[in-house]
């Protein structure tokens, strides 16, 4: 067996094959995928969600995760955040030339874990492999399907005056985490990326409230991104608290460091619930006890003034407004 | 202008420093500040300690702060 | 985070604040001159906190926002040489020159690459004995000694492909130039925190004594500048105008002599470009006679093309202190940080992408 990734082993003949079957049907088989048809076949019934997401992350491993964990993780999320429970995913892989076969081993053992927690089946896949240079030594693509149960009825747009904001825990460990790792940058941070699938979660919420009017996660832009999206999809205005947020010690020490500011910085573990006032204090109960939830906490509120922005009161008691993030977030030098 | 933050020297080596802030690790010249030792804190500004942090300075501005708020 | 958390403390903040309620009695300016105050400042919604007698005006003090178009032309045209990498803090990235950007340049193709430190750039030299290094030289007398250590150790390891672009400036020059250009009255003026850890406070003394204004270094944090605002309040109210140094943690009245030392060997001073105000003599850095095979302004030929200036923009009024951002006819409208026409707006301590980011004048 060849220990890199070659051109041959994405062009459909032998080599893929023995790819195939060798390394990601042994480890993420199923009856469905097992059959290795052109397209996986079976029956749903129901509202239907359906997701896509790419991933491009560099480098591919971090602390705490992978790019296949955040492949699996990120796309069963999308899912979670509409309230639909995530059934099954579609999984491809554009490989650079050259990739170790062992980091390739090693990923798509972590997306057997991560899918194997979340309860979700690869059901279909592709391989295809590109020159050296033309492809960050990998890219994934996952698309995902899940059902949304009857009754649930989570958007952006519904977010009302006087519902509470609460937020799962800390703020900026996967962005940190992965940077921490990139070349130019160099620090050591005892941080893990908080990547993590979130659909049983939800799904406790669910089983908590009917009052839960939005889900997201604050992924790229970070939580005040998020919040933004929030506020204007539901045309309402979001106040949030600086002393509530909570951000692990070494986190807002890199951030200080880079010039960064912990409200912008990716999450993968991360969700944001908009919750009825009346509701506000089991929901938060019932998060505290998942193991992705033992540090929620409400973080603010959603009110009546300016609509469709963000705003936040300072440690100091002022109150200034929280944008979105504009471009990518660089360290700076002032 | 410019971000510079507090950071303690762990350990020197050479014009090298492994400084520490919040529990983030990370080496630092000390080519600005020839005179620093271990235990000190310096003001970590792009990868370089630009100066060493005065311990007793700080302590006199933070009974300051706090006299000033007494007194009106 | 030591050094850090106390200055961060809500309730001596709350008593601060009271007490310059208490002691400001008359309308006054006040001018926080380096970009990094005018960002803690809206960050931490300091102005909403002060009394209406005191207005504050950001200065000039971002070196991102102060670099001329025909300077970043430069190192623009230097991006899109062959066998060359760009190195440059995040800071610059972004910001449009007259043609172009140093990101659009790296979509282009041309290697482009930020770095946290300068150090970064000479062990990218150092990885890449074929390509020629550049480093885009910004900042005040904070960075400027990194950046003449890096050439230094660039010389001891006998790296011989390693440049910088110097577009290094001043302080005390350029607070000079904007009050002799006497187009704003101020009363006292918060002089930056970390410029002053290299430099020290007694090139700030003209201040007072030839300008009879307030003066006071400050540190970053709430309280730091809180101390500030009311160190200056007191001078002024009681007419003693002098150079105090409040962020007493991290500034000598004679600075970091070391690293003066540093920047003497490396750089001497020179006219330096700055946008909104032209050429000013003396308040720039080049490099001196002896490093000039590591000087990027002599070593390449290039043709940046005739610079031009955005119509419209008011940046250099801004940055004098003449002009607020809310002043400008495109701020917010023509201009935003996604689509951003001058520096101002997109330096992440500009003073248009700090009114604009932290909603100026949104009063809770």
């Amino acid at each position: 067996m060849e220990d890199r990734i070659l051109l041959a082993h994405g062009s459909g003949g032998k080599l893929g094959h023995d790819l195939i079957e060798k390394n990601f049907v042994p480890a993420l088989g199923n009856p469905i995928l097992n059959k290795l048809d052109d397209s996986a076949v079976f029956e749903l019934c129901g509202r239907l969600s359906f997701t896509t997401d790419s991933y491009t992350v560099s480098p591919i491993f971090f602390p705490g995760g992978d790019i296949g964990k955040l492949a699996v993780c990120g796309t069963v999320n999308d899912l979670a955040m509409m309230g639909a429970t995530p059934l099954y995913l579609s999984l491809s892989f554009i490989i650079e030339e050259g990739l170790p076969v062992t980091e390739l081993e090693k990923i798509i053992n972590s997306i057997y874990q991560a899918a194997d927690e979340a309860g979700v089946k690869i059901v279909t896949g592709d391989t295809k492999v590109v020159n050296q240079g033309t492809a960050d030594k990998l890219f994934i693509n996952t698309s995902g399907i899940g059902i949304v149960p009857p009754k649930v009825n989570i958007s952006g747009a519904n977010a009302k005056p006087g519902d509470k904001v609460i937020l799962n825990g800390n703020l900026g460990d996967h962005g940190i985490a992965v940077l921490s790792k990139r070349q130019g940058f160099e620090f050591n941070v005892p941080i893990e990326s908080d990547c993590a699938p979130l659909n049983r979660l939800v799904s406790e919420i669910l089983s908590t409230s009917v009052n839960l009017h939005c889900l997201r996660d604050p992924t790229r832009g970070g939580l005040a991104t998020t919040l933004n999206e929030l506020a204007r999809q539901s045309n309402v205005g979001i106040k949030i608290d600086e002393a509530s947020l909570p951000v692990n010690e070494a986190v807002q020490a890199a951030c200080e460091l880079l010039g960064f500011d912990p409200l912008y910085v990716a999450n993968e573990g991360k969700l944001v619930a908009v919750v009825a006032p009346s509701d506000a204090d089991k929901v938060l109960d019932r998060m505290r006890q998942n193991r992705y939830g033992t540090k929620a906490s409400i973080i603010g509120e959603v009110v009546k003034e300016h609509p469709g922005k963000v705003t936040m009161k300072t440690l100091l008691g002022s109150s200034r407004i929280v944008d979105m993030l504009v471009g990518e977030l660089l360290p700076r030098i002032c | 202008m410019c971000l510079a933050i507090p950071a303690l020297v762990k350990s020197i080596d050479g014009q090298q420093a492994e400084v520490e802030i919040g529990g983030v690790t990370r080496q630092a010249s000390i080519q600005l500040t020839p005179e620093v030792k271990v235990g000190d804190y310096v003001l970590l500004h792009t990868g370089y300690a630009i100066n060493i942090i005065d311990p007793v300075e700080a302590e006199e501005t933070l009974k300051l702060l706090r006299e000033l708020s007494e007194v009106y | 985070m030591k050094f850090i958390d106390e200055y961060r403390n809500q309730e001596l903040g709350k008593k601060l604040v009271d007490r310059i309620h208490h002691h400001s009695t008359k309308p006054i300016k006040l001018m926080e001159f380096c970009g990094g105050h005018t960002v803690a400042i809206f960050k931490q919604g300091i102005r909403q906190l002060l009394p209406k007698t005191i207005e504050m005006l950001s200065g000039p003090g971002c070196p991102v926002c102060v670099t001329a178009n025909s300077d970043l032309d430069k190192a623009i045209a230097l991006a899109h040489l062959p066998n060359v990498i760009i190195t440059t803090f995040g800071d610059m990235l972004r910001v449009p020159g007259s043609y172009s950007s140093l990101q659009l340049a790296k979509a282009e193709g041309s290697d482009v690459r930020v770095v946290y430190s300068v150090q970064d750039a000479v062990s990218i030299a150092r990885d890449n004995p074929d390509k020629s290094v550049i480093f885009i030289g910004i900042g005040f007398e904070t960075t400027a000694p990194t950046i003449a250590a890096s050439i230094q150790q660039a010389e001891q390891e006998g790296i011989d492909n390693y440049y910088v672009l110097s577009l290094h400036k001043l302080c005390p020059p350029i607070m000079k130039t904007i009050l002799d250009m006497g187009e704003v009255r101020l009363d006292g003026i918060i002089c930056p925190g970390h410029v002053s850890a290299i430099i020290g406070s007694h090139p700030y003394q003209f201040i007072p004594d030839d300008y009879v204004i307030a003066c006071v270094v400050s540190g970053f944090e709430p309280l730091d500048i809180l101390l500030s605002v009311d160190r200056l309040v007191n001078q002024i109210e009681t007419e003693q105008p002098e150079v105090e140094i409040a962020y007493r943690r991290g500034v000598k009245p004679e600075g970091n002599q070391p690293a003066l030392k540093l920047m003497d060997t490396v750089f001497e001073v020179s006219t330096a470009n700055w946008r909104g105000i032209g050429p000013v003599p003396s308040s720039g850095l080049r490099l001196n006679q002896e490093y000039q095979q590591f000087d990027a302004e002599n070593s390449f030929d290039i043709d940046p093309g005739l610079s031009r200036e955005p119509e419209g923009c008011i940046c250099g009024s801004i940055l004098r202190g003449v002009s607020t951002p809310l002043d400008c006819k495109l701020f917010g409208k023509a201009c935003t940080p996604v689509r951003p026409v001058g520096p101002c707006m997109v330096s992440s301590e500009g003073s248009c992408a700090t009114y604009y980011h932290y909603g100026a004048d949104y009063g809770g």
